[in-house]
């Protein structure tokens, strides 16, 4: 479904992604996780493009996207993020802040719209909050808004960008919840993230990038429990 | 006894005198007429001023914030010369010179000036308030597939307008004051109205004083719509 071929991405003279090659397939729930400055968020926004790769090609449905002639919003419908500071819209409700997409891009009617954020309000279990103000919202449901925003143009890939890294201890879990749920009816998932436990119970697989490379690859049961690189050993045994 | 009747005499006297000078300011000759024609003036030229100086504005901002180095230049040379220049100078310039042989209301060619004069500083004010946006809610907007102007003007504008609305407003009331120049290119407003009223009664006093409350009540009458316009813009701040 995805495929990188050879990604590099520098900032000025700071090269932060040196080479990487990746093949995400549908149905996977694939974790990474590694170090801060390791290059893991800019990884995954470079998957839809929010940063432009410096080299190398990511294909999404055999499409290349960091080609000048890609329609990338067309891409990016397919594609949902989520981000670590919820960016959820503060001037509109929460229904207008989900069904504002997918009106606009006229992919639903506004009554389509209106029905579908109430399904996904209720799948997060949100309802009653439809005509809220993000303002309103703890952290958690700000959270749990932005993935039914990203859920409301029936993406067909889910990117989540250290989702659970901005909130309170106790709000972590109701949001790992919902994508717990999500992995379980077959979404296909990038999530950066620190949540080991997460990347242990629905990961399908594991990514551990330290300085712009993958280092390790694989089951997360395996690799967290018997982790084969030097790096990946001293990392978790900081965070486990 | 003798003092306070004293008292009574001046103040019977000043009365008749203002009488007799507010008589003679706006009722002779039906003189009222005239700031009454200022006031339509004033308004005419300062709603129009301000709606496509806002358009300017826009569209100036756009330029400035583009990536392209030519649009860059334009908007940058724009409020360069604009914000270098005194409006007096530049309304002479639109009027005299550039609309010289155009057969337009003058009226619609003083908007115009002050349009372009306007449009140079509520660039900036537009500037800062996009700028002020998160990057984040561009990146959300961006991520759901959203095209840049739908980015723009769907999630970004809209957050910036609130942000704005006190400098805009002020920049708007700074626009009505500066019309009082109109009459350098001899249009009859509030204030040229109440200059012609002096000349002509040879009595400073009422007349001025009457254009400065005129020009107040004006300013006072939007300042109170303005403040009930921005307290709806701040709804969705409300915990």
């Amino acid at each position: 479904m995805i495929k990188v071929h050879n990604l590099h991405k520098s900032f000025a003279d700071n090269h932060v992604l040196c080479g990487i090659d990746e093949h995400i397939t549908k149905g996977e729930v694939v974790v990474v996780i590694g170090p801060s400055g390791s290059g893991k968020s800019t990884f995954l926004r470079c998957l839809n493009l929010l940063e432009i790769p410096t080299e190398g090609e990511i294909l999404v449905d055999d499409v290349k996207i960091n080609d000048p002639k890609t329609d990338i919003n067309e891409i990016r419908q397919k594609m949902g993020m989520v981000f670590q500071h919820f960016n959820l819209f503060p001037h509109l409700t929460v229904k207008e802040n989900i069904t504002l997409a997918p009106v606009k891009l006229k992919k639903m009617t506004k009554e389509q719209a209106d029905q579908k954020a109430l399904e996904l309000l209720k799948i997060v279990g949100l309802e009653e909050k439809a005509d809220s103000y993000p303002a309103q919202l703890s952290g958690g449901q700000k959270q749990r808004i932005a993935i039914a925003r990203s859920l409301a143009m029936e993406p067909e890939i889910m990117l989540f960008d250290e989702p659970t890294s901005a909130l309170d201890p106790e709000m972590v879990g109701e949001v790992l919840d919902v994508m717990k749920n999500l992995a379980k009816s077959g979404m296909t998932m990038v999530v950066v993230t620190h949540e080991m436990g997460f990347a242990r119970e629905v990961g399908t697989r594991l990514i551990f990038m330290d300085e712009g490379k993958v280092i390790e690859c694989g089951d997360p049961k395996e690799v967290l429990s018997n982790p084969q690189n030097d790096r990946t050993k001293l990392f978790l045994s900081k965070v486990l | 006894m003798f003092q306070t009747l004293s008292i009574q005499t001046a103040f019977a006297a000043w009365l008749d005198t203002a009488k007799f000078d507010i008589e003679r300011c706006f009722i002779r000759e039906n003189r009222y007429q005239l700031l009454l024609d200022g006031i339509g003036i004033t308004i005419k030229v300062s709603i129009v001023a301000a709606l496509l100086g806002l358009v300017i504005g826009f569209i100036i901002a756009l330029c400035n914030l583009s990536k392209n180095k030519v649009l860059n230049g334009i908007g940058k040379v724009y409020t360069d010369v604009i914000r270098g220049t005194p409006s007096v100078t530049q309304l002479m310039i639109i009027y005299f010179v550039i609309f010289a042989t155009v057969d337009i209301d003058k009226w619609l060619i003083a908007s115009f000036a002050f349009a372009i004069n306007s449009g140079a500083y509520v660039s900036e004010i537009i500037r800062a308030g996009i700028l002020s946006i998160d990057k984040g809610q561009t990146e959300a907007g961006r991520s759901l597939g959203l095209k840049g102007w739908q980015t723009m003007f769907y999630i970004v504008v809209p957050q910036a307008v609130k942000n704005i609305f006190p400098a805009l407003c002020n920049e708007f009331i700074t626009l009505i004051k500066e019309t009082a120049i109109v009459g350098y290119v001899g249009l009859m407003d509030i204030q040229k109205a109440g200059d012609f009223i002096k000349s002509a009664t040879y009595e400073a006093f009422v007349p001025l004083i009457a254009t400065a409350i005129i020009y107040f009540v004006i300013i006072k009458i939007l300042t109170l719509s303005l403040g009930a316009i921005e307290k709806k813009l701040r709804k969705a701040d409300n915990r």
